[in-house]
């Protein structure tokens, strides 16, 4: 074994690779909770390839045929109802874990000097997500999934002088069509899982080249080395004490994530739309089309925004910025620290604005406009509109932008803590 | 500034409370009564289902041998169940073509295969329950929980017919206090002079099964249609309940792996 290695190695870094990357990649040793995301994340991006390689051996991307496939994978293919909920559950799985990932990243700066890169490619990563969730969200070809990308591609019919144009190329057709399912599929099991897994590894080398942050946001890089173990002195090696950290969240994430599976796949329609197991129909149009959760935040957004000058364009471009902005947090960020442990109350309270914000603004793309009409009297007085709820997606937009736009400011003048030289554990 | 923000915060808070309350629309649905264990339940819905809706419905992702599910053999479903069809391993489709029946009905009548997982089942459990006369409809029919709905109510002969009852009220809460107070279906609607009208439904005449008994015919076809959108339900949950232990074990022996690894740092 020793020596077919040693062969390896002479003609391939095997080794070097594995230490650099991982086996002696020292980590600081105080990560907490928030730090399983990232190899959750990792991990449920293998589980949708291998799950979604099954699923294309029995899925036919043909409008005349997609709805039935798919039933036929959860009637008669042997396991094929667990493979798809899986990969169904897995899409919603995904979102949830990134999200988590990217606050952590938000309470702790992970995104400060010196891992704006970082940051960056992650955000990338997160774009690729989000397409490649829209692509595979058509391939079922039940209503919601036809009449979401309809919703979808018709964004891009705003963009002024080109935009029908360039709606009709991204479709291949006038409406969304058997075109539209054959490139949609291609991107869906092709094109995004590479971009994906490329981008996946380049976060990771970037990663291993910078450091992890930590929870107390301290450099251990800055730290003397321990000069028995050679190891920064909060540092310790990821395997196998984060090999086996880390699994014991993959094991704990399986058990939440079964329960989904196996008692729960809907989730009340929030994973999976009662709408969409009707086959789609081009001539019928949904009463509610809503998207699935993890794109609501920003859908809210996009109703929130009324159109000016004739066009629907300006939603569309504070829905793209709404996303677009997380890419220059790094410099937006002025905090002489890093971590919310020491940071003062201005950064607290934005923070949890945003987080508000973020989660009231999904709520709201979930639910018809009209949904706080019946309110009269009261506080609802002073909104004296029909649109109440568009009102309060409104705010909502504002103070959720407010909170990268305002915080050059109240970063600088926070009243921060003194960071300690040591991590705390 | 935190001030407005604590403002801010109780402003959507409230509105949140309310949008609680908001979300329900059309008339209460009623409770279905099913059980997805109660096999000879969904052996009668199954019974029913290729009686009385497999003529203008079709189920074509259903196999009729997968019917085995409840415990019957090739033989039982060959010899009481398959009229549409004579191979055992196909689907349940019908002869009527489906331009044939937009024409008829004014729309195709839709495939049932998965309509539990569209619908919910006390959504179909109520809606079965809700047809009245209506001489102003096409059919003669009308339904509470599916206002002018396309079909017309095949079961009548079974269940005999309902009229409806609409009762005014002056303000929402009498209104909503009635509708409750009829135990039954019952919808509050906003009518002209910003009054508030009640729905119910009364018999009018008796059919061939008593009104428990077509109650619990209904139950079971929405027992069956229940199953059929998903044979696989209760195999799921059982392999769930295996795999959660499984994991809970695996979870305390890993979780003891890492406190020992873990135990030599300080």
């Amino acid at each position: 074994m020793q020596r077919l290695l040693s062969w390896i190695d002479a003609r391939f870094p095997l080794t070097k690779l594995w230490e650099e990357q991982w086996g002696k990649y020292p980590a600081p040793k105080n990560f907490n909770f928030w730090y399983y995301f990232g190899s959750l994340a990792a991990f449920v991006l293998v589980m949708q390839i291998v799950t979604g390689i099954f699923l294309a051996m029995t899925y036919k991307p043909d409008a005349t045929k997609a709805f039935e496939s798919i039933e036929y994978m959860m009637r008669d293919v042997p396991a094929g109802w667990l493979i798809r909920y899986m990969h169904s559950t897995g899409a919603s799985a995904f979102f949830v874990v990134v999200y988590l990932h990217m606050f952590r990243g938000l309470l702790y700066g992970s995104y400060r000097k010196p891992r704006e890169l970082l940051w960056i490619i992650g955000c990338f990563l997160y774009l690729a997500l989000m397409a490649e969730a829209f692509f595979g969200y058509l391939l079922p070809w039940g209503q919601m999934s036809y009449w979401g990308a309809q919703v979808i591609v018709n964004l891009f019919s705003t963009v002024p002088y080109i935009g029908d144009s360039l709606a009709v190329w991204i479709r291949g057709d006038f409406t969304i069509s058997d075109v539209t399912l054959n490139r949609f599929f291609a991107f869906h099991v092709a094109a995004l899982p590479l971009v994906l897994i490329i981008l996946a590894a380049v976060h990771l080398m970037a990663l291993h080249e910078v450091g992890s942050n930590n929870p107390d946001g301290i450099e251990i890089k800055q730290q003397p080395k321990d000069p028995k173990t050679g190891l920064y002195l909060d540092g310790i090696y990821s395997h196998p004490y984060y090999t086996i950290k880390d699994l014991v969240g993959v094991v704990f994430f399986l058990f939440i994530f079964s329960i989904v599976v196996f008692f729960l796949p809907d989730v009340g329609g929030y994973f999976l739309e009662a709408n969409n197991f009707v086959p789609a129909d081009p001539l019928k149009t949904p009463v509610h089309i809503a998207p699935v959760w993890y794109f609501t935040p920003y859908y809210a957004m996009l109703r929130a925004i009324p159109s000016f000058f004739n066009s629907q364009f300006w939603g569309v471009l504070v829905m793209g910025a709404g996303v677009l902005v997380l890419f220059f947090l790094p410099w937006l960020d002025r905090g002489a620290v890093k971590s919310i442990r020491y940071r003062g109350n201005d950064y607290k309270a934005w923070l949890a604005v945003f987080v508000f914000c973020f989660l009231v603004l999904g709520y709201l793309g979930t639910v018809p406009v009209t949904v706080w009409g019946q309110f009269t009297g009261g506080w609802a007085e002073a909104l004296d509109t029909k649109d109440k709820a568009t009102w309060v997606a409104r705010l909502l937009t504002l103070f959720y932008f407010l909170f990268f736009f305002l915080m050059p400011w109240y970063t600088a003048r926070d009243k921060t803590k003194p960071v300690p030289e040591r991590v705390r554990w | 500034m935190v001030n407005t923000m604590r403002r801010f915060a109780g402003v959507i808070l409230l509105a949140l409370a309310g949008a609680a309350l908001a979300a329900e629309e059309g008339p209460r649905l009623l409770q279905a009564p099913t059980n997805r264990l109660d096999v000879e339940s969904v052996q009668r819905g199954a019974r029913d289902f290729v009686n009385y809706c497999l003529n203008c419905h079709s189920a074509q992702y259903m196999r009729y041998n997968r019917l085995a599910d409840l415990g019957l053999t090739d033989k039982q479903i060959q010899d009481n169940l398959m009229f549409a069809s004579d191979k055992i391993g196909s689907t349940m489709t019908v002869a009527m073509s489906r331009a044939d029946a937009a024409a008829w009905f004014g729309t195709a009548p839709p495939d049932l295969t998965v309509e539990s997982r569209v619908r919910g089942k006390d959504w179909l459990y109520s809606y079965f329950l809700a047809f009245y006369r209506d001489g102003k409809t096409a059919t003669g029919w009308n339904n509470l929980v599916f206002p002018s709905v396309a079909m017309p109510h095949v079961l009548w002969g079974l269940s005999g017919t309902q009229k409806l009852v609409e009762t005014e009220y002056d303000d929402v809460e009498k209104a909503e206090a009635a509708a409750l107070a009829a135990k039954g279906l019952s919808s509050v609607e906003p009518s002209p002079g910003g009054k508030f009208l009640v729905k119910t439904l009364a018999e009018d005449t008796p059919g061939t099964l008593s009104r428990v008994q077509y109650e619990s015919f209904v139950a079971d076809l929405v027992n069956y249609l229940d199953y059929m959108s998903e044979p696989v339900k209760n195999e799921r949950i059982n392999i769930g309940i295996v795999v959660l232990l499984f994991l809970g074990v695996l979870f305390t022996l890993i979780y003891a792996l890492k406190r020992s690894y873990w135990a030599d740092l300080h």
